[in-house]
């Protein structure tokens, strides 16, 4: 439970920065090459949230490197030779890459060559994209383990890697890592376009917010349709290597022809934790859950009555139909974007600002129930066959130490959360006075948090 | 089992062998002229990375030891310009500093699963004491500087120092424990806390002496002479204590050769960091001072070797990961370290010299 928190709360942080980071490198190239001032704003607001960022991913990091021994040992020590070697990679060749030049990134502008500085912006994202790497590497191989043998050693059973290659090269891995860059780079862009969309608002006149918000809806317009393709092939690979997982996804509990609900109702609060065809108002499409497992409509899906132990169905269900939800509203949000920036009007509406406003967190949301699809549609496993999740944990812990440490996480988390929020409502609140200040009135800068504060609470969805 | 190994490592076998063919291939009773899957490319392959495991601790200990330097000394000034060059000093490099202690976990994890599961789960509520402290340290700074008003600032200062004197404490009770296999309710455990805090506010004396100028570097250089001290009475009470209590029979280990020369190292390096502050060679003095570090790290080694795990006899040899893994990690990973030795130089170098009193411009 702890760990699932902590998870949470890191996976925020570092999609944040798996996504930014692009944005930044093409900021930080366009100011350098280009000249434009306004992608010197650009770059330095989204520089300071991709710091801030990046520290809260930092120390939310550290804590789960120390969390597979402090609550996990036993999954630390089976699976140890496995997880290993790719997390001790993820820290060698992602973090101190990203470590490192987002010191010259952020301190070191004037103190390096122009072409020194866009390289480090370049190498920090290569150091985010690449800690994603190593860690879905680990995930792949709990979801499906391969290139192991249990063997004992020191009186315990434990997975000892026989074939690295099948291991580290597991068939899961592209899908996951392509899925999951994808989304952090959908999430982050709803956020830059809601922030755009914010100031555009507010000052319809901003040169650099409108490139901002252009850049994301072209990258929303590239990345959510992919999304779709690709989740949906994603979800045949599952079918094939996780069909447990697939079936809860659509709680489909008897094996045969399966149908695709495409939304689903409760008909009454039962069905909330227990999501049966039969207690939910549907819109489902006949035989079409095979079709997308198979090819044919006909072909028989596995259900979850072939398992004797089952993840909790409502939540994957749930999760995974909020989830595919948000991904067609942003394909939506994406289309009406580009349909307007197609005609030169993509500040003209007042709704559609609003509208990209009130969407930034959901690809956050989006992000979230998805990993938590992967996540609990794998129980009771944490190495799907290998270990349960009951065994891996730790066995001198107490319950009640556990307790307490849960609920301090979780305390100091939201503190973490509320206060990454807090900066960065600071932050525009700085960089709202500058945008109107600029046009209407110099000596704004003096009335900063007043101004900034009411605008905030009038428009921002946090 | 061994045949059914060779069976599947023959995909990489063919990489492995290629990286390596100097290796002896004589398989047990496989006639297969492939890289034997269960020997490691050379014998010494698990005390190498026992060596590099407490490699990347001394690394943290040296290099985090001078952010947390930074932090309890911040504590004794009260001038805002002072404060600010101090946050300057530490800004560009704490982050990467700190990934050491990632790379120590990952590695500790990689090479030797079952001592990391034990070290942490038998250390439960201070490792997490430790991280929270951490990530107190390494917040408060950047809240800090959103914010104009004094009560904002003093609450983030208060942080600032708490976390960076709890760290170096708790992570400090947290290797004694390790290695004395004391327990953390025990006095040398504790000990080695406090001499852990000696210890960085050395290094971190020696750093700020670096990057300021004029008074503010003389009281530094001040400062750090009387650390220095500190830390060796702090090391001499230790080995009392020690000596005295004899846990695990540590007494026969300590009067080693190898122990002799690290304590007798550690002195002569302590007292030729003094001299070398008194005579405002500040580069060198702090070198000197991250050799302290190292020799800690060393000690450390010597003591727990060959166990890896004393507490519960766990040793090197039977913690190690299997051949493949651990050939594995050696091919693939001691690249990457010289790469990561090479920012480390290029981060210094940029950020070498003083901070002016407007930090870096950031």
């Amino acid at each position: 439970m702890q760990f699932g928190w902590t998870i949470s709360v890191h996976i925020l942080f570092a999609a944040l920065s798996i996504g930014l980071a692009p944005f930044i490198v093409y900021f930080t190239y366009r100011e350098v090459y280009g000249g434009a001032e306004r992608y010197t704003h650009l770059r330095e607001f989204w520089l300071k949230v991709f710091a801030i960022g990046f520290v809260m991913g930092t120390v939310t990091g550290i804590p789960m490197s120390f969390q597979f021994g402090t609550n996990w040992p036993r999954f630390a020590e089976v699976s140890g030779e496995l997880i290993g070697g790719p997390l001790a990679f993820e820290a060698k060749m992602a973090f101190f890459l990203e470590a490192v030049f987002l010191g010259v990134l952020l301190f070191g502008k004037e103190r390096v060559s122009d072409r020194q500085y866009v390289l480090s912006s370049v190498l920090v994202g290569v150091g985010a994209w690449l800690s994603g790497f190593w860690i879905l590497v680990v995930n792949a191989w709990m979801q499906t383990p391969r290139g192991y043998e249990m063997v004992q050693r020191n009186g315990m059973e434990v997975a000892q890697l026989t074939d690295p290659a099948a291991a580290f090269l597991n068939p899961r891995f592209p899908w996951m890592y392509v899925h999951m860059m994808n989304a952090s780079v959908i999430a982050v862009a709803l956020i830059v376009a809601g922030v755009s969309a914010f100031f555009l608002w507010r000052e319809r006149e901003s040169e650099a917010w409108l490139s901002a918000l252009r850049v994301a809806v072209v990258i929303l317009l590239i990345t959510a349709p992919f999304q779709a393709v690709h989740g949906d092939a994603y979800g045949r690979h599952v079918e094939e290597t996780q069909p447990q997982k697939f079936a809860a996804m659509e709680a489909h509990y008897e094996t045969g022809s399966a149908d695709l609900h495409l939304f689903a109702i409760p008909k009454e609060p039962s069905a909330i934790t227990d999501p049966r065809a039969d207690n939910l108002w549907t819109i489902s499409l006949p035989g079409l859950g095979s079709y997308l497992a198979s090819g044919d409509f006909d072909e028989p899906v596995q259900g979850l009555d072939e398992y004797e132990e089952t993840p909790p169905v409502a939540i994957v269900f749930w999760s995974f139909r909020f989830m595919v939800g948000l991904g067609f509203l942003f394909i939506g949000l994406a289309l009406w974007g580009g349909l307007m920036a197609w005609r030169r009007s993509l500040t003209d509406s007042d709704r559609y600002l609003q509208a990209m406003m009130l969407a930034s967190p959901l690809g956050f949301a989006a992000l979230l129930t998805g990993w938590y699809v992967t996540e609990i549609g794998r129980q009771p496993w944490v190495v799907q066959g290998v270990l349960r999740t009951e065994n891996a944990v730790s066995t001198g812990l107490t319950s009640a130490q556990a307790t307490t440490t849960l609920a301090g996480f979780v305390i100091l988390y939201v503190l973490l959360l509320g206060a990454f929020l807090y900066v960065v409502k600071l932050l525009v609140e700085t960089e709202l006075a500058r945008v109107e200040g600029q046009e209407v009135d110099p000596s704004v800068w003096s009335r900063v948090p007043i101004l900034g504060r009411a605008a905030t609470d009038g428009g921002e969805a946090e | 089992m061994i045949a059914a190994a060779l069976d599947s490592v023959v995909s990489i076998a063919t990489v492995a062998s290629a990286a390596d063919p100097a290796s002896p291939t004589v398989p047990d009773a496989d006639p297969a002229p492939l890289l034997v899957p269960d020997e490691y490319i050379f014998d010494a392959l698990p005390e190498f990375w026992f060596a590099l495991v407490l490699g990347t601790l001394a690394a943290y200990v040296a290099l985090d030891g001078f952010d947390f330097g930074v932090g309890m000394w911040y504590a004794t000034r009260e001038d805002e310009e002072e404060r600010e060059q101090f946050l300057a000093a530490f800004g560009p490099v704490w982050d990467a500093n700190e990934v050491w202690l990632v790379a120590f976990g990952t590695t500790l994890l990689g090479a030797f699963p079952a001592a990391y599961a034990a070290l942490l789960s038998d250390h439960y509520l201070l490792a997490l004491g430790a991280v929270v402290a951490l990530i107190f340290r390494g917040i408060a700074p950047e809240l800090r500087e959103q914010r104009e008003d004094e009560r904002w600032r003093r609450a983030c200062d208060r942080l600032f120092v708490a976390g960076s004197t709890l760290s170096p404490l708790l992570l400090g009770t947290l290797v004694g424990s390790w290695v004395f296999g004391t327990g953390t309710l025990s006095l040398p455990a504790i000990l080695t806390g406090v001499g852990l805090i000696a210890l960085s506010l050395t290094t971190g004396a020696g750093y700020l002496a670096i990057k300021t100028e004029g008074d503010l570097r003389a009281a530094m250089t001040r400062n750090g002479q009387f650390a220095t001290v500190g830390y060796l009475a702090g090391v001499v009470v230790l080995l009392t204590v020690l000596f005295a209590l004899d846990p695990r029979g540590i007494t026969s280990d300590l009067q080693s050769v190898p122990m002799l020369a690290i304590v007798v190292g550690s002195v002569v390096l302590g007292i030729g960091g003094i001299a070398l502050a008194r005579m405002e060679r500040h580069r060198e003095w702090f070198a000197s001072t991250l050799g302290l570090a190292v020799l800690l790290g060393l000690f450390v080694a010597v003591l727990l070797y060959p166990e890896v795990y004393p507490a519960t006899d766990l040793t090197v040899s039977e913690a190690i990961v299997s051949p493949i893994a651990l050939n594995l990690m050696t091919i693939l990973g001691l690249p990457v370290l010289v790469l990561v030795g090479g920012y480390f130089v290029y981060l210094y170098s940029v950020f070498g010299g003083t901070v002016e009193s407007e930090g870096y411009g950031g």
